[in-house]
């Protein structure tokens, strides 16, 4: 799975946010890189910058300093609207709270981010989306509104959208902290088999030593710098 | 369908008790618009029935005299120029230019008449009077003398006289009395009363004589030709227009109503400015409510616009979901307001046959497409604040990973 040429590289990544006089510094010099086909586990207490990293990484946010590789490309001084479009392609969201649009279906939310390129649900993309949704098990339940869906249901739906645009890497922000036990590990398992058959890196934000512990590669943060590293 | 069309219809749909009390607003706003468009044109085609209703729209007259310069008789310098108001200005080949007239759009019927002033005497009672002279089939071509007869019949043969009710009401005439008329020539002639009509116009009413045109001929010494032709229109706001073509194709002096009208015409913009600042109103008000309202869905759906902005939704994609949405409230409520507007003026008469206490509503004057046109931009502008404040939303705040 791994080949030569790193998908990202962060070097001396530094974040601060000012909240008036009070300055305060959440990624201190940070650098990593992640290779493609990872499957990898983001752990830190609370406030030693994970967050952060992976709004900076998802291009949501602009570091205060520091290089931003991902696909060869330099994403610091890139404009929104390229930023916006190379997240589109290249990078899927697993959020905590699965984040969907309530007021449409499974089928639709997972559509969404080829939809909102092309400026139009196209059938090879309904195809694509319908496909996901088998693969996670949610086949019957496409044309469900998102709000009439279980947690493990939408978390699994979240995770179809995140694959929609093939990306290159996806973001896991505690994807299973609002899940039961048996839903985090149906959720945990989708992860890792994706990960298997189509190569998709993971960066899975965690507390959980147990899912860190189903991770190929642990990094650990503590007050915004490189704690630990496990291969 | 383009994909944020989709969004905002859904949007749209997802919350239909707010849209529809959002889409009844802004019809609320346009059923004034169209309402007051009604009432205002109403009120004007009134003032105009009832005031130049019954005059000439244009009025041709023989140009002016050339004037004549005088010349010092020793010097040979030129000493004045004066313009003749002495001689009587008559229209002598009327009949050659009537083809010509008729021929030009909007005008319904042309009529000539021999015109002038004299005195109406009863026994010892006087009155000053205008005299016109008109062919009988075209007693009614111009003013509607016929329609709006109180006494007698319209027929007008030689010998006969229609006078306004006024006139009558003043020297205490009725039909079938005989009066004398002297007229501005020193030439009498005595006439039998054969209606009295009122126009209600009472500078008509109180002082117009119709005769038939050889007793005026006779009256005004004017064997040959007409005082000047008299065109009506089927549009008299089209007056200017009308005049301005008659005199470029004839080479008449061609007065319009509204020259001799200007306060009138002044009072009916003035009317017609009123109105507009109330309709002005009204489209401020329906701006108000719909950027309020999609100001209060955009902080409603900030959660969602981060998850498409993170998606990968551009801030083009988000401004065009909610300006869509703008445009559509617009549509929607401009078309419910126009529509009801429409057939709650349906019952009212026409503004002619409005009562003295009913509204002058002319349905044909409501502005339904310009009200829905006009709401249509308002609530596209309207957005505009909302959409751009929901492209802003940050998504790490809103949503954050």
């Amino acid at each position: 799975m791994i080949v030569d040429t790193p998908l990202l590289i962060i070097t001396d990544l530094v974040k601060e946010f000012n909240d008036g006089e009070i300055s305060t510094t959440v990624l201190n010099g940070l650098s990593l890189s992640l290779d493609r086909g990872e499957f990898v586990a983001l752990l830190g207490p609370s406030g030693s910058g994970k967050s952060t990293l992976l709004s900076i990484l998802g291009t949501l946010m602009r570091p205060t300093s520091g290089r931003f590789e991902m696909l060869g490309f330099n994403l610091i001084g890139a404009r929104d609207v390229d930023l916006t479009e190379f997240r589109n392609q290249h990078i899927g969201f697993v959020f905590q709270a699965h984040n969907l649009l309530p007021d449409f279906t499974a089928l639709e939310n997972v559509m969404f981010p080829a939809a909102t390129r092309k400026g139009r649900e196209t059938p090879v993309d309904r195809r694509r989306a319908t496909e996901l949704l088998d693969k996670v098990g949610l086949a019957d339940r496409r044309d469900f509104p998102a709000s009439k869906l279980s947690g493990g249901q939408k978390q699994r739906v979240a995770v179809a959208r995140a694959l929609m645009n093939s990306p290159d890497l996806v973001l896991a922000d505690e994807p299973t902290g609002n899940l039961d036990r048996e839903s985090a590990r149906r959720v945990m398992d989708l992860l890792i088999d994706l990960n298997g058959t189509d190569g998709t890196t993971f960066l899975i934000s965690t507390h959980d030593e147990t899912i860190a512990g189903q991770c190929r590669r642990e990094i650990r943060l503590l007050d915004g710098r490189l704690a630990r590293e496990r291969h | 369908m383009t994909y944020s069309f989709k969004v905002a219809l859904r949007y749209l749909a997802s919350n239909r008790a707010q849209t529809a009390l959002l889409i009844a607003g802004v019809a609320v706003g346009v059923y004034i618009f169209v309402f007051m468009s009604a009432l205002i044109g109403g009120l004007a085609v009134l003032l105009l029935n009832r005031t130049v209703g019954n005059i000439a729209h244009v009025t041709i007259q023989a140009p002016d005299r050339d004037p004549v310069s005088l010349y010092g008789r020793d010097s040979g310098t030129l000493v004045a120029i004066l313009k003749s108001v002495q001689q009587r200005t008559t229209l002598q080949s009327a009949a050659a230019f009537l083809p010509a007239i008729e021929a030009i759009p909007n005008v319904t019927s042309v009529a000539g008449v021999v015109a002038g002033n004299g005195f109406l005497t009863k026994g010892e009672a006087i009155a000053p009077v205008i005299v016109t002279g008109v062919e009988p089939d075209q007693v009614s071509a111009i003013a509607n003398v016929a329609g709006n007869l109180v006494a007698g019949s319209g027929d007008l043969t030689i010998g006969i006289a229609l006078i306004g009710s006024g006139l009558a009401k003043t020297m205490g005439l009725q039909v079938g009395q005989r009066v004398s008329i002297r007229s501005e020539r020193n030439i009498d002639a005595t006439l039998l009363i054969g209606g009295v009509f009122s126009l209600g116009v009472s500078s008509v009413d109180d002082g117009a004589i119709y005769v038939h045109l050889r007793t005026a001929r006779v009256l005004f010494e004017l064997p040959d030709g007409v005082s000047r032709l008299e065109v009506k229109l089927d549009d008299l706001r089209l007056a200017p227009e009308v005049a301005r073509r008659i005199a470029n194709t004839t080479g008449l002096k061609s007065i319009p109503w509204t020259e001799k009208n200007e306060q009138l015409l002044n009072g009916l913009v003035a009317q017609a400015r009123s109105g507009d600042v109330i309709k002005g109103f009204a489209l401020v008000t329906i701006v108000i409510g719909v950027a309020s309202a999609l100001l209060l869905s955009t902080y409603r759906r900030q959660s969602e616009i981060g998850i498409m902005r993170a998606m990968g939704a551009t801030r083009r994609f988000v401004v065009g979901v909610f300006m869509i949405q703008g445009g559509l409230i617009g549509l929607a409520g401009g078309l419910l307001g126009a529509g009801l507007g429409y057939l709650s003026l349906l019952p009212f008469p026409l503004p002619e046959a409005t009562s003295s206490t009913g509204l002058p509503i002319a349905i044909g004057e409501g502005a339904y497409g310009t009200a829905i046109l006009l709401t249509f931009i308002g609530a596209i502008f309207a957005a505009i604040w909302p959409a751009s404040a929901a492209s802003r939303v940050d998504p790490v705040k809103v949503i954050g990973p």
